[in-house]
């Protein structure tokens, strides 16, 4: 699903919502899941310019998981550090939209290189 | 022009063999294609005008979709887009109306002469346009839908009501945007003015994700109430949202917080100077 405008970030948080209930996450894990989502979702288009969003179900360990990958080919993060860092904006944010996405769900990886875009990938297990 | 009307006679030649078959064939292939979500009758209405326009703009030698001698065809094309967007149509069944004549007509060429299968050809690219046409229209139709619909929604789902005498409330439903919490925060601040209201509460019950942006929109919402001197509180934190507040790290600071709308409006009234007394004489 492509990300492009403010209304396609509550498009992902439903399209988010219908998986984590196909997982039977917990309603817990379910509210983070989405939100995480929600928050990628947004950094997808206010940061990277707009992009994509893949979502699917994954099995592993014999769990069932939520998955979701989020794409753009913006401008990508210079200091994946500092990017991670609670109180940091580079926009006007709170600073914590990306790093509180991190706590949020159990699988988090980063993928960016300057100039090319960035790759975030959140995965969600039901316990 | 002589080739064009030479054209558009041909066209005519190959619309007008069997003329009453033809509308009668298309009528039954779109019904088809519409699974009969449209009244025979209404569908024989529409299509036979639709006939009736292309064969009077064909006799006055429109060959252009965009040309004037078929503005009658394209006003009703955009009457009939507008309908099936309306009514919930996709694109495809919309353009079926169209492209359907198209498969009606095959027939003509086999055994056809060369001037038939050229006509043909012709015929084709103008049902193309035409087709473009009504998705064109019908999508412009979805959007105005949409639009619509939008601000409905921003109008409807933010209401000011008054509690108590100095304590109102906003119940919030749905997903905060900016655009909506814009209109929010305006309210909001208009009735504490309008009331003259010191307390504000926000109930958030319906609100089914708070993130980053939301919780921002909240803060600065509260932080304006709080310079023109009325103390808000937010409720209706459900236990996930509070758990994915914290996990997110948001500091929501100094701001009262309540579980449900009731132990707010309380707080409110103590804070305002009401006392509840019940009936038994016993205080809350």
């Amino acid at each position: 699903m492509p990300i492009v405008a403010n209304d396609d970030v509550v498009r992902v948080r439903r399209l988010a919502r219908e998986l984590a209930q196909r997982c039977k996450l917990s309603l817990v894990d379910q509210t983070k899941f989405i939100t995480a989502a929600s928050e990628l979702a947004r950094n997808t288009l206010v940061y990277g310019g707009g992009g994509v969003v893949r979502v699917g179900l994954v099995r592993g360990n014999g769990r069932l998981g939520a998955l979701a990958v989020f794409e753009d080919s913006g401008p990508g993060i210079p200091d994946i550090d500092l990017a991670l860092t609670d109180g940091w904006t580079s926009g006007g944010g709170l600073g914590l939209g990306l790093s509180g996405a991190r706590r949020l769900v159990d699988e988090f990886a980063l993928d960016t290189e300057v100039g090319r875009g960035t790759t975030v990938t959140l995965v969600k297990w039901a316990r | 022009m002589v080739a064009k009307q030479d054209g558009s006679a041909r066209l005519l030649k190959l619309l007008s063999t069997g003329e009453q078959d033809l509308a009668a064939q298309w009528i039954t292939q779109v019904s088809a294609g519409l699974a009969g979500r449209i009244s025979r009758a209404e569908l024989d209405r529409e299509l036979n005008e639709l006939f009736t326009a292309l064969v009077e703009a064909l006799r006055a030698g429109g060959q252009d979709a965009h040309g004037e001698e078929l503005s009658e065809l394209r006003a009703l094309l955009t009457e009939l887009s507008r309908n099936r967007a309306r009514q919930g149509f996709t694109p495809s069944e919309t353009a079926l109306s169209v492209f359907a004549l198209k498969h009606v007509l095959e027939p003509v060429l086999e055994g056809g002469t060369k001037d038939d299968v050229l006509a043909y050809l012709r015929l084709s690219r103008l049902l193309d346009d035409l087709g473009l046409f009504t998705i064109e229209t019908y999508t412009r139709a979805r959007e105005e839908i949409i639009a619509a619909q939008a601000d409905q929604l921003l109008e409807l789902s933010t209401p000011v009501v008054k509690l108590w005498d100095g304590v109102i409330a906003v119940p919030l439903v749905g997903t905060l945007d900016s655009a909506r919490t814009q209109v929010v925060m305006e309210k909001l601040l208009q009735a504490l003015v309008d009331t003259g209201s010191e307390q504000a509460i926000i109930d958030i019950t319906g609100v089914p994700a708070v993130d980053t942006q939301v919780a921002q929109h909240l803060l600065k919402t509260i932080v304006a109430a709080r310079l023109m001197g009325a103390e808000c509180t937010v409720s209706g934190i459900r236990p996930q949202i509070a758990q994915t507040i914290v996990a997110l790290g948001i500091e929501f600071g100094d701001i009262v917080t309540k579980a449900s709308l009731a132990d707010a409006l309380q707080l409110a009234l103590k804070k305002a100077g009401v006392e509840m007394i019940s009936p038994a004489g016993g205080r809350r």
